[in-house]
């Protein structure tokens, strides 16, 4: 007899994290394996104002975010994002995810002085995604490695710690050497205390054309969540806000299905997990999050009340 | 007026406990709680239950001692860093080792969090936060509208956690306040080895007291040495730099350690 299974729905437990696609798809580079299509030529989304950013920050601040980060597309092609990363740090821990390329020495004092003065950590998350010039620039495009590292090592320097993001793109077995290997450079580079932050490869975006064939479709059942806990699941606890509306995750910005709302009022409701990249979610946990954020774990159980 | 002595991670670190308790012991205080992590990274963990028990401390479960009652593979840190999760092996796995029975099966008795009413103040003491065991609360990214959310959600005035090892305070205004306890068991990545305890006062005011701690740290790392416990352990109690377990550290944290 076959059994029935019913794609899992998930609601939304507490916005921990607020996603800003602060400048939509629009990039200076183009990814082998960018997840929602970014790129010099693209723009399904564009650039946020300054207005609509802040006035989600706040409403974020309202319901107790937790941490916000603001996203792309490269960020610091937005003209007006010091300013922006100037409020969130009011209001929480910032994080900004960025290729690095556009970090000029002024860019990084600018840094590094909002990171001083704010009362919350300011994270600059550069994306690297070999430990060499071939490795990278096959992944990343021609001249972005030398880049983007220097980029990494002005903030370095600075005292404000980049948190180097690579996607795996290794097989397992080859993890530590492939680690050793990062460090080392990043060290050779001028990042001292070298901090590495590392992803699964999304099954989204060109990445679907470059692991064509490799992928069988699924999805999250209800049965897949029994033994999950929930609370690790970016729709539980987070929402993308882009100049088009509030989105479920950062993942499943380009699927229609995915948009909640024009607010983040609207987009507080339950999700269908229908898509591949939930099934990535669902193994890897929020990922996307800072490691300092992580909040799998079991829940607190037994309370002795003391009278 | 009511008293609280809170300690937290205490991390094996037995000699740092043993003075922390004579201390508390001159200071007239209602209760002693501890907010969790009786293991890890120190030697002998099974030292630090006679001084707790004889002490009368209340104590709650932290995510160590968690993993160490339910035989557990890790610590539930949560490390993803290959580095990190080499040390955090090394430790879980001679705590596991180096502590008994009777205590492990104790350690799962232990409440995973303990509310108290005081004049009218309502107090939530927990080991990470009050959702998860193991949520790290740093004071970089816990603004204020997150911690109101997590006392509005926990029906508390007062909230007192640990599991991060670095103290802080933040006075919400309106009688609400969150107090990360501190660590005992290793200095809190400041350059010096001493480490910490709150003092809580429930009066007309909730008044916190952080108290530091100068114990024998040089017969500790002695101890360490003699258990063959990994010199990065013994070099973070000595020069109170944190050298391994970085991962999880913010930003803000972590540019003002030296590692």
């Amino acid at each position: 007899m076959d059994t029935v299974t019913s794609t899992a729905v998930v609601d939304l437990r507490h916005l921990d994290n607020l996603w800003i696609q602060v400048s939509g798809t629009r990039c200076n580079i183009e990814c082998r394996h960018c997840f929602n299509n970014s790129g010099p030529r693209e723009a399904s989304f564009g650039f946020m104002t300054l207005d609509a950013v802040s006035e989600a920050i706040a409403a974020a601040g309202a319901r107790g975010v937790r941490e916000i980060y603001f996203t792309g597309g490269e960020p610091f092609l937005h003209p007006q994002l010091l300013e922006m990363i100037a409020y969130a740090l009011t209001v929480a821990p910032t994080t900004v995810l960025t290729n690095g390329m556009l970090i000029s020495d002024r860019i990084a004092d600018m840094l590094a002085a909002l990171a001083a003065a704010a009362r919350y950590s300011l994270e600059v998350r550069v994306s690297l995604d070999g430990y060499s010039e071939d490795m990278n620039d096959a992944i990343r495009g021609p001249g972005v490695f030398r880049v983007a590292l220097a980029g990494a090592a002005k903030l370095a320097r600075r005292n404000l710690l980049p948190l180097i993001t690579v996607v795996r793109t290794w097989d397992e077995d080859d993890e530590l050497a492939t680690v050793d290997a990062f460090v080392r450079l990043l060290r050779d580079a001028g990042c001292d205390r070298p901090r590495l932050k590392l992803l699964p490869a999304l099954p989204l975006g060109r990445e679907l054309t470059r692991i064509a064939g490799l992928q069988r479709d699924e999805c999250v059942t209800t049965a897949m969540l029994d033994d999950l806990d929930g609370d690790l699941l970016m729709c539980a606890n987070s929402r993308l806000v882009t100049d088009r509306g509030v989105w479920v995750c950062p993942l499943l910005v380009e699927r229609q299905d995915a948009r909640l709302g024009a607010t983040l009022d609207d987009a507080a409701s339950s999700y269908e997990l229908r898509h591949q990249a939930c099934v990535t979610c669902w193994r890897y946990g929020t990922f996307c999050s800072n490691v300092s954020a992580h909040i799998e774990g079991p829940a607190i159980g037994a309370t002795l009340e003391v009278p | 007026m009511t008293r609280f002595a809170l300690i937290g991670g205490i991390y094996s670190n037995w000699r740092a406990l043993e003075t922390a308790l004579a201390d508390i012991g001159q200071r007239q205080v209602d209760a002693t709680f501890c907010l969790g992590d009786l293991g890890a990274f120190g030697p002998y963990p099974d030292r630090v239950f006679p001084l707790l028990q004889q002490a009368g401390v209340l104590c709650l479960q932290g995510n160590y001692d968690n993993s160490l009652a339910g035989g557990l593979a890790d610590c539930q840190c949560g490390y993803t860093d290959p580095r990190d999760n080499h040390f955090a092996r090394l430790s879980y796995d001679y705590t596991f080792r180096n502590t008994s029975p009777i205590h492990k099966a104790w350690l799962g008795t232990l409440p995973m969090s303990r509310r108290l009413g005081v004049n009218g103040t309502r107090l939530l003491l927990c080991h990470g936060s009050p959702r998860k065991i193991n949520e790290f609360l740093w004071d970089s990214t816990s603004p204020d509208g997150f911690l109101r959310y997590l006392l509005d959600d926990a029906d508390a005035d007062v909230l007192c956690v640990t599991h991060t090892g670095i103290k802080w305070h933040r006075d919400l205004g309106g009688g609400r306040h969150v107090i990360n306890v501190g660590a005992l068991g290793r200095p809190e990545n400041d350059g010096t080895p001493v480490v910490y305890y709150a003092q809580l006062t429930i009066g007309d005011t909730v008044d916190v007291e952080f108290v530091p701690i100068r114990y024998d740290h040089q017969a500790l790392a002695a101890d360490m040495h003699a258990e063959r416990l990994p010199a990065e352990f013994i070099e973070t109690i000595l020069s109170g730099w944190w050298t391994t377990c970085l991962e999880v550290l913010p930003q803000k944290e972590r540019a003002r350690g030296r590692f």
